[in-house]
């Protein structure tokens, strides 16, 4: 049970590998120490945010602007937590560490791991959300120390989180069987690359979620 | 300021900023779990999103040029090997190991 919980996460491992180490480069070039990107992987811990900022800090932006756009750009993790409401437990440090390290990644695993029905949920979820935060960190201090000494050939690795998430539609749509929330999906990604090009991952999980919540209300009439 | 000062308190702001996002569906609808309409949005969001971050993932790259073929091609790889075994880990390693031959080469 815990081997295949570590297991899934390996593709997040390779994901973050690649990423981590870019991002570690980025902010290294900006001429800080290596351990300030360690503590912001840590206590960040935001992917996008954190490849954004190392842009805003270049361009000197103040810390107003640095805290809006990354509450906007991580904003689309509202809607992660608001359906692991009932998997999350009572309210303790644990909980809060879970809602802490909700990223795209974890939020995926550990959706489709609780599909599985013969499962208890906090610990896995603690144990996937744990590893994939020191992946992280990891990835990040590695690209930090070393940067571009680094001499692995490491292109085309991220394809990993491509691959994984490809597979974990394929995983929900076989728990599902339903084509509703696939063409909710497919039909808001459309409309959000139209209207919201630069925000299309918040404005179309935001879009799907609006949808798939008035689909609720006019399902509720009819019955 | 330093600029260490400067970079620290950034890591504060951005801090507070995320985790703010993450943990707010778990305040403000504390109690409300099992509404009827959060059990659906629970149900049918993961579907969702995971759908989502594919195309998300997918929407920069240029289907007419080469990277946009490797990526069909490991892609498609990805799918079939995952129907034909079932194994999410060799399906994953398979068509990212085939992407990586094919970008390196």
């Amino acid at each position: 049970m815990t081997q295949g919980i570590v297991k899934s996460t390996f593709p997040v491992l390779f994901g973050y590998i690649p990423l981590g180490i870019a991002f570690g480069m980025l902010f290294q070039d900006l001429g800080y120490p290596w351990y300030l990107a360690t503590l912001m992987a840590f206590f960040v811990y935001a992917g996008t945010a954190q490849f954004m900022v190392v842009g805003l800090l270049a361009a000197g932006v103040g810390l107003t602007e640095i805290a809006i756009s990354t509450f906007l750009i991580n904003s689309r993790h509202i809607f992660y937590g608001l359906s692991m409401l009932n998997s999350y437990g009572e309210w303790g440090l644990k909980k809060i560490y879970l809602a802490f390290g909700l990223t795209d990644e974890t939020y995926s695993l550990v959706t489709t791991i609780s599909l599985k029905d013969d499962f208890k949920k906090e610990q896995p979820f603690f144990t996937i959300t744990a590893l994939n935060h020191s992946y992280w960190v990891i990835s990040c201090t590695i690209g930090a120390v070393i940067g571009s000494s680094f001499s692995i050939n490491t292109q085309g690795m991220e394809f990993t989180l491509t691959a994984l998430f490809v597979v974990l539609v394929i995983e929900q749509w076989k728990k599902i069987k339903e084509p509703l929330p696939f063409m909710i999906a497919a039909f808001s990604s459309i409309v959000a690359l139209y209207l919201f090009a630069d925000q299309m991952l918040l404005g179309s999980i935001a879009l799907s979620v609006i949808l798939l919540t008035i689909n609720n209300l006019l399902r509720g009439q009819h019955d | 300021m330093t600029n260490t000062a400067h970079i620290l308190m950034v890591i504060l702001v951005m801090t507070i900023a995320t985790f703010a996002t993450r943990i707010m569906p778990f305040v403000f609808f504390h109690g409300h779990s099992n509404h009827p309409t959060i059990s659906y949005i629970a149900k049918y969001t993961p579907p969702m999103i995971m759908s989502i971050l594919v195309i998300y993932v997918l929407k920069d790259v240029n289907f007419s040029d080469d990277i946009g073929l490797y990526t069909v091609i490991s892609v498609a790889v990805t799918i079939a090997i995952h129907l034909w075994r079932n194994n999410p880990l060799l399906s994953i390693f398979t068509g990212t190991f085939l992407y990586m031959f094919l970008v390196q080469m």
